[in-house]
């Protein structure tokens, strides 16, 4: 009965995860895939596919937060999503997202068309870089988390969020000037 | 405030968490919870011989509480709170259990 007891307490400890993640793993689909009804699809089959391995990443975090292992995942449906159906981001992410979003009043009234800008900047940057400044930006994770989601050291990702910075500012720029 | 500032500033009033939608909740908690009925059906499956063999009982046990995940499959915990209370060997009340679990199953696919 050892093992049942396992079970039940590998099942509430995914409850846990889903609850605590689910915001989470959906905005990272959403900002990544750029429409609603895919980044839906996303959100559940990243779930799913946590289901299945969530005993051995459990066994193998030796109790650390699995949030990054969760965006990981996530990562790499998304990455898949691109390869088999040759699809590339939108440039500009359905405007349902930037309209309803909880902003304040004060960017309502002076940022809407710059938050614009900055979201159609970002959905322009390479995947990485994009990716980094999603899980920074929405997520708020830092670079250990990211590091960890994206396969990459801890010095790297810090390198990668600071070129993607400058190159979206660099961007910014730019359209300012025309 | 510096531009990088301001751009961190913008970049946070950009990309704020989205609130998952209810109908994306309600399908992710559907899926798994047919997953964990899934795992319950395979009692079905169970040929009541093999059962003889105490080394085949972890599989089945374990699928009658899966069943526990997000709220789904409460007809196999019926079942186990239903074997608790049984007196008997511990064969017996695994096979009454199996069959009681099945029989849960297959009249919430009919209903």
């Amino acid at each position: 009965m050892e093992e049942v007891a396992d079970k039940q307490r590998l099942d509430r400890d995914f409850t846990d995860l889903y609850r605590a993640h689910l915001r989470d793993v959906y905005s990272y689909a959403y900002y990544r895939i750029g429409n609603h009804h895919d980044a839906e699809d996303l959100t559940e089959q990243t779930f799913l596919q946590a289901y299945r391995h969530f005993a051995r990443a459990q066994r193998e975090s030796n109790g650390r937060p699995l949030r990054p292992w969760l965006i990981r995942i996530a990562h790499n449906l998304a990455a898949n999503y691109y390869r088999d159906r040759s699809r590339r981001p939108l440039t500009q992410l359905e405007d349902a997202a930037v309209l309803t979003a909880p902003h304040d009043t004060e960017t309502l009234v002076e940022g809407r068309e710059q938050v614009k800008e900055v979201l159609e900047g970002v959905s322009k940057l390479p995947d990485d870089r994009r990716e980094a400044l999603i899980m920074r930006f929405a997520l708020g994770m830092d670079n250990r988390e990211i590091a960890t989601a994206l396969d990459r050291s801890e010095g790297a990702t810090k390198v990668l969020i600071h070129r993607a910075i400058k190159q979206l500012e660099q961007r910014l720029g730019e359209e300012d000037d025309d | 405030m510096t531009d990088g500032e301001r751009l961190e500033h913008l970049l946070r009033s950009a990309l704020v968490p989205l609130d998952p939608p209810e109908r994306l909740t309600d399908r992710v908690e559907r899926t798994l919870s047919e997953l964990t009925e899934a795992a319950a059906v395979e009692l079905t499956d169970l040929d009541p011989a093999a059962m003889r063999d105490p080394r085949n009982w972890a599989r089945p046990a374990a699928a009658a509480v899966v069943g526990t995940l997000a709220g789904g499959a409460l007809v196999v915990v019926r079942a186990r709170q239903r074997q608790r209370k049984r007196q008997g060997s511990s064969l017996k009340s695994l096979e009454r259990a199996v069959r009681d679990a099945a029989g849960d199953v297959e009249r919430r696919f009919r209903g």
